[in-house]
């Protein structure tokens, strides 16, 4: 359950970004490579949002799937976790370019506050 | 407050945000199960969404980033081990540090108990020990404040023995120069597909307790073709702490 406090990090800057608005949605970014478990990050996000300015607001999730360059034939290619071979030449030791992210991209706050 | 990193040791968790938020929320139903949000917040409302684009991970790799620092201006090479728990680290540990002595020291990490610590410190290296609490990983701060008590003197070699646990200790860097993910034997082959990312970060596999693999039946060409699919890149060496076998090339891996 390290979703906890890797929640706890999104929701700091999440509020610190609002600069006293109340949040009403967070859209996060989470690579399938982060070693995070999207149920997990919902589950932290309920427990943790109540009496905060996060309060009863949405939490919006993006999956990214695993973004690898291969050396050989230089095709970049997204996969399915556990299966990394390139497409084009069957390589299997492509270089990792994206997947591990848990990035918070952007928060909606009411207009007029 | 601690002098690498400004925290208020040991946790810097501290929430800037003031909880006496004094704007209202117009919904007064209850959101105490935190589920079907489906309400709209008066429909009309108008919205603005402002960019953020940061890392949940951002302090983690500050962090890292300190202790990769000062791995490089202490000459040392730092190594990261991860397994489930009971795979065989804390013995393969032992070995290591008694053959590197006196070049080679230890960080290591439970829920409770020094029991490890005092375990590697009969090897006669030093040994940290870091006891998490309720944390199921380490993360760099706790490493970079362990790394106060080392004595740098004459050594070459750190390992930092993380959590027994496959899913949360691959998210956080530590500042390692090498990951080593170990799998015994006895835990069944299929682990690496069924725990694809830790063993996809992993620059070394480590298969472990070989001396046991007839006893317990291990499919090791199955478990080799598994850690392939997942692991592409790592190097994978097998070995028993018990017999001495493959300890040789584990010894090299280190120093190469």
């Amino acid at each position: 359950m390290h979703e906890l406090s890797l929640m706890n990090n999104l929701l700091t800057d999440a509020i610190a970004a609002a600069n006293g608005a109340p949040l009403r949605a967070l859209k996060v970014r989470v690579g399938p490579l982060s070693g995070v478990v999207i149920e997990s990050l919902q589950f932290a996000f309920d427990a943790l949002t109540p009496g905060t300015p996060a309060e009863g607001a949405r939490l919006d999730i993006e999956e990214t799937a695993p973004l690898f360059h291969c050396p050989h034939c230089q095709t970049s290619y997204t996969t399915p976790v556990g299966n990394y071979q390139c497409p084009a030449c069957l390589a299997t030791d492509g270089e990792l370019r994206g997947g591990c992210e848990l990035d918070l991209i952007s928060i909606e706050v009411p207009d007029h506050v | 407050m601690c002098d690498h990193c400004g925290c208020g040791h040991p946790h810097d968790h501290s929430h800037e945000h003031n909880h006496n938020h004094d704007h209202s929320h117009e919904h007064s139903h209850n959101h105490g199960d935190g589920h079907d949000h489906d309400h709209a917040h008066a429909p009309s409302e108008p919205m603005r969404t402002i960019d953020v684009r940061k890392s949940a991970m951002a302090q983690n790799q500050r962090h890292a980033d300190q202790n990769r620092g000062w791995f490089r201006a202490k000459g040392l090479t730092a190594f990261n081990l991860l397994s489930s728990p009971g795979a065989g680290k804390t013995a393969l540990l032992e070995a290591t540090l008694k053959h590197l002595l006196p070049h080679a020291a230890a960080i290591v990490g439970d829920l409770q108990t020094e029991n490890d610590a005092i375990r590697l410190r009969a090897s006669g290296a030093q040994a940290v020990q870091i006891t998490t609490g309720a944390t199921c990983h380490l993360d760099a701060h706790m490493v970079l404040h362990a790394l106060e008590k080392i004595t740098t003197d004459g050594l070459k070699f750190l390992f930092i023995e993380n959590v027994g646990n496959l899913v949360c200790p691959a998210s956080y860097d530590l500042g390692e120069h090498r990951r080593v993910v170990l799998l015994s034997v006895t835990e069944g082959e299929d682990k690496p597909l069924k725990y694809p990312v830790i063993f996809h970060h992993a620059d070394l596999v480590l298969i472990t307790k070989c001396d046991l693999a007839e006893a317990v039946g291990f499919q090791r060409e199955d478990a080799l073709k598994n850690i392939r699919q997942v692991a592409p890149r790592a190097k994978i060496l097998e070995l028993s702490v018990k017999t001495g076998a493959g300890m040789d090339a584990w010894f090299a891996w280190l120093a190469g």
